[in-house]
Order: structure tokens, then C-alpha cells, then sequence
């Protein structure tokens, strides 16, 4: 299963480093990363595998959050089927 | 790959502008519970329930953390009691509280279809069961009821209509210490339909099968803020084209969520309900989005033409994203559950006869109206009359869940609680109809009722 997780929040040193350490202690392979500003925030979107992944998506999701609050950011993790859905037909 | 921008719509529609599922129901026939002693009944009933729907907020809330969407009802609709329990002897009141145990034991918070059918003629299950409503739903917090005394092809049950007003007063009178509340889990019904995912209106209608998933989609908030960026200076026609690309969006979610619950659960996928649900939350109203059109305030002169646009585009926006579309599918307004709605009545722009009027261009009709506890029980059916009326003349659904507040008077405030809100007591036309109410009967179905 494939899901995409985002980064909102202010651009600061660390922001991927933080990501990927959690994705490969969880043996989450990562398949495609993007940054830009958007509406003012820094935004990071990656798109990752977690059919592999050591723990369970809730787990996870949960490591990623908190990891966000760590550093000021919101990180969340959703199926890609969420965005397929409502953006493309 | 789908574009940032796009994940970062979605994730906004989520977090900043309240988009949610608002209800996955599962419809359950309960017809094969039916037994003469209803003390077995209500063990078949509490049993099928469990053990069917035992799946059901667990997979809620894995759906709810594996999309990161919000599901914020997970519900229940059975067959009509009164159809289910037309056999048994004894107090049907036993049968509601069989619903509130189990609907405790699943922990969802309501359970509807503690129903009857009438718009045509009452069977002496139907009889019985309307009698025992008031009570049933003074003692107990999750089971709602409702009552459909209209229809287009068969007319208007006034008898129904004018025992609907006298039962919605004792029903007042029974949780006065309460607001009343037993009324706002009370629904009178012309042209119900059988697959309605929301409540206090849900049942599982007789041509449905033995279980489906229905799903109801929210998101006023979402096409507020579309139409805020759009701005005053678009016309009608961007408008309407933005509203239906929104709802687009919006529905898109809730067959996803429809055909993940539906897999998960091995129940099948009825129906997603286009309806856009407005919740006490700031900036998840219906009202707001009128006024955003360029009304002052909702209630104004040009009211009805901005809700029948929006009704319109929500409906050919969210056709398209969805398999199979039913249940209300309209705008709804709640007067008390939508925080733009309680404001218009406290600033006097929106009244009883406007909401009436508005009624005729969305779905369901006048909806948690609050009104003078001593408002009589032929005002009430008189209400209810008219808005069959309406419902039954244009061939669509309307309803009217209103509640003569105990002990309140005209201007007085009131507070629901939770997702039903709080209001204002709004002043009711004092002219008697005590005359017209008492010929009972029945209203000939329309001309237009024969189609073959």
C-alpha cells in the first residue's frame, strides 16, 4: 500500500533527516519526494511504500505526529487512495 | 503522480475547513426477528444488531486513521418497528430501550428506525407504535423515530398529521426538566426515503436488502471557502460551476470511504447522500455559504434563489462522483445545528415562513425548530400539513422535526447540546387552525401523482 505524507509547518534544519530516520527504522521505503512553498507554508510531500513496514499504520502515523511536534510541524500520513479519489476520475 | 497542490487542497479541506464524513449507516432489516412474545422479540432485535454491526466503529476508525479523514457517526437504521413488531403483544416501549442496548453496547450514539409507515392508513402495529413514541424516546438517548404521513402517490394522511402534533406535544411534555429533547430525535415525513443515511430521520426501508452500507458526506465549511477565494465579483454561472467542483471533491470522498467501509465490513454499498450537513462548528454552515453568495444575512430577500443554486450544483457535482446516489441529497438547514441559521433568527431576518419557503428548494423541510412550549398540538399537525403539502406537490422529501420547547417562550434561548445546538424559541402564527386540523382524513394525492 502506498501513502503520502506531508510536512506543513516552517522550513528548519533536520525536517528530512527527522522523516526518513522514522520511515527506515520502520522499513518504509520512500518512492518520490517533493518541497515547495505553498500559500506561505513549507510544504514536503513524500510518497512512500508501507506494504513492508515493521510497524502498523497506526504506529506509525503516530510516530510521525509526534515527531511533528517536536519540531513545530504537522506531519501526517494518509492512503493515497484519498487523494486519487477526489482529484482524479 | 497527483499534483502538491492538490494534496495540499485536501489536506485543507481536512484540517482547516471541516470536511468529514458525517455518518456511515448501516441499514439492517430486522423483519426476520419478528416473534408474539416481544420479550423474545427484543432479544432477537438486541442480537441481530450486535452481532451484525459488531465491526462497525472499529471499522470506522481504522478507515478514520488510514485516510486521515474525520468519520464522525457511526450509525444504525432498522426496519420500521412498527413492522417488525406488528405480531408481538405487549409494550413496544420494551423494543426501543432492546435499541438503546445495543446501540450502547456498539457505542454508537443513534440507532434509527422506531418507525412507521402511515400515509395512507394506520395497521393496528403502526397504531401501537405511534401511541408508544413520547415515551419510547423519554426513555432512552439513542433511538430516534420517525413517522411518514405523506406520500405523492397516496396523499396526506390528516388523521396521522393531526395525532403527529398531539404526539410531538406529549413528547415536549415528557422531557420538559430536558429542553424537551425527546423532539429532536422526532421525525414527521412526507415522501421518506428508504435508504436516508442521516438522522433523526434514518430508517431501512422495505425494498432494501438485509444489510448495506449507507454514507452521509458534510462539508459546508469547504464550499464556503471556495466561494470566499472566488470572491463577489464572479457571476452566477462561475459560481455554480465552482459549488459543483467542490461537491465533485466532496463526494468523491465519501464513495471511497463508501466502497472501503463496504469491502471491510463485507456488507454492501447502498447509497452516498449528497446532502451538505451543517454542523454547530463555526464555519460548517449552510447559511454561511448564502450569505457569502451576497445576502447580509440568510433569511434575506433572494434567499430561496441562492439556496436553490446551491442545491442544484451540490446535486450535479456530487451525481457524477458517485456510483448510486440517494437518501436526502440535498441542502440541509437545521436552524439549531447551523451556527449561521441561529444568528439570522437572533438578528430577526429569518423566520418560520421563510424557512418554509426555503423548504421547497432543498432537501427536508423545517428542521430543529424550536418553537413556544405552549404552541397547540393542532398548530403543530397544521405545520406538519403544510409542509407535507409541499413535499407531496413537488414530489420530493419534506420533513419536520420541531420542538414546542417546555415552559419556553417566544424569544428564550435553548440549548440541545452537542451536534443539535442550541437556539432561539421562534415565534409562531397565533391564527387557529384547530377547525381545519379536526376534519381529518385524507388529502387526495395530486394530479400529477398518476404517471402510468
Amino acid at each position: 500500500m502506498r501513502a503520502i505524507i506531508t510536512v506543513i509547518g516552517t522550513d528548519r534544519v533536520g525536517i528530512i533527516a527527522g522523516v526518513s530516520t522514522i520511515l527506515s527504522e520502520s522499513n518504509v521505503n520512500i518512492l518520490d519526494i517533493t518541497q515547495t512553498i505553498m500559500q506561505g507554508f513549507f510544504t514536503m510531500i513524500m510518497v512512500v511504500d508501507v506494504s513492508k513496514s515493521g510497524i502498523n499504520f497506526e504506529q506509525l502515523a503516530g510516530k510521525l505526529s509526534a515527531k511533528g511536534d517536536d519540531m513545530g510541524l504537522k506531519i501526517k500520513i494518509q492512503h493515497e487512495d484519498l487523494f486519487k479519489s477526489m482529484h482524479r476520475i | 503522480m497527483i499534483n502538491p497542490h492538490e494534496i495540499f487542497e485536501t489536506i485543507t479541506m481536512i484540517s482547516n475547513e471541516n470536511l468529514d464524513i458525517r455518518t456511515i449507516t448501516l441499514g439492517l432489516s430486522l423483519r426476520d426477528c419478528a416473534h408474539p412474545d416481544i420479550d423474545e422479540l427484543c432479544n432477537r432485535i438486541y442480537d441481530k444488531i450486535t452481532g451484525v454491526a459488531r465491526n462497525l466503529v472499529k471499522t470506522g476508525e481504522d478507515i478514520e486513521r488510514e485516510y486521515g479523514i474525520p468519520i464522525i457517526n457511526k450509525r444504525i437504521a432498522v426496519t420500521p418497528i412498527a413492522i417488525v413488531a406488528e405480531s408481538s403483544k405487549g409494550d413496544y416501549v420494551k423494543v426501543a430501550r432492546a435499541m438503546e442496548r445495543a446501540a450502547a453496547e456498539l457505542g454508537i450514539n443513534f440507532i434509527g428506525g422506531y418507525s412507521a409507515l402511515v400515509h395512507k392508513g394506520y395497521t393496528s402495529g403502526d397504531e401501537r407504535l405511534i401511541k408508544s413514541i413520547p415515551e419510547a424516546l423519554a426513555t432512552t438517548d439513542r433511538v430516534c423515530s420517525s413517522v411518514n404521513i405523506a406520500t405523492t402517490r397516496a396523499g396526506i394522511n390528516m388523521d396521522a398529521v393531526a395525532r403527529m402534533g398531539k404526539i410531538i406535544k406529549k413528547a415536549a411534555e415528557l422531557t420538559a426538566d430536558k429542553n424537551s429533547i425527546a423532539c429532536t430525535k422526532l421525525v414527521v415525513f412526507a415522501n421518506a426515503p428508504d435508504d436516508n443515511p442521516f438522522m433523526a430521520g434514518a430508517f431501512h426501508g422495505i425494498g432494501e436488502p438485509e444489510c448495506v452500507i449507507n454514507i452521509g458526506v458534510s462539508g459546508p465549511g469547504v464550499v464556503h471557502s471556495a466561494l470566499k477565494k472566488l470572491g463577489p465579483e464572479a457571476d452566477f454561472s462561475e459560481v455554480a460551476e465552482l459549488i459543483k467542483k467542490t461537491a465533485f471533491k466532496i463526494t468523491r470522498m465519501g464513495q471511497l470511504v463508501a466502497t472501503e467501509a463496504s469491502r471491510r465490513l463485507g456488507i454492501p454499498f447502498g447509497v452516498v447522500d449528497l446532502s451538505l450537513a451543517p454542523t454547530p462548528i463555526i464555519g460548517d454552515s449552510v447559511a454561511l455559504i448564502l450569505e457569502e453568495m451576497g445576502l447580509e444575512k440568510c433569511g434575506a430577500h433572494g434567499t430561496i434563489a441562492a439556496l436553490a443554486l446551491l442545491n442544484d450544483a451540490v446535486k450535479k457535482g456530487g451525481v457524477m462522483a458517485s456510483s448510486h446516489v440517494g437518501g436526502l441529497s440535498g441542502a440541509f438547514i437545521p436552524v439549531s445545528e447551523d451556527v449561521g441559521m441561529i444568528e439570522a433568527v437572533e438578528c430577526g431576518a429569518l423566520s418560520l415562513e421563510k424557512l418554509e419557503a426555503m423548504t421547497c428548494v432543498c432537501s427536508v423541510g423545517l428542521d430543529m425548530i424550536a418553537v413556544p412550549g405552549d404552541t397547540p398540538d393542532h398548530t403543530i399537525a397544521a405545520i406538519i400539513a403544510d409542509e407535507a403539502a409541499i413535499g407531496v406537490t413537488n414530489n420530493k422529501t419534506t420533513a419536520v422535526r420541531i420542538i414546542p420547547v417546555y415552559g419556553k417562550k417566544e424569544g428564550d434561548a435553548v440549548e440541545f447540546g452537542g451536534l443539535l445546538g442550541r437556539g432561539v424559541i421562534m415565534p409562531v402564527n397565533r391564527f387557529s387552525n384547530k377547525l381545519f386540523i379536526e376534519r381529518g382524513g385524507r388529502i387526495p394525492a395530486p394530479i400529477h401523482s398518476l404517471r402510468n
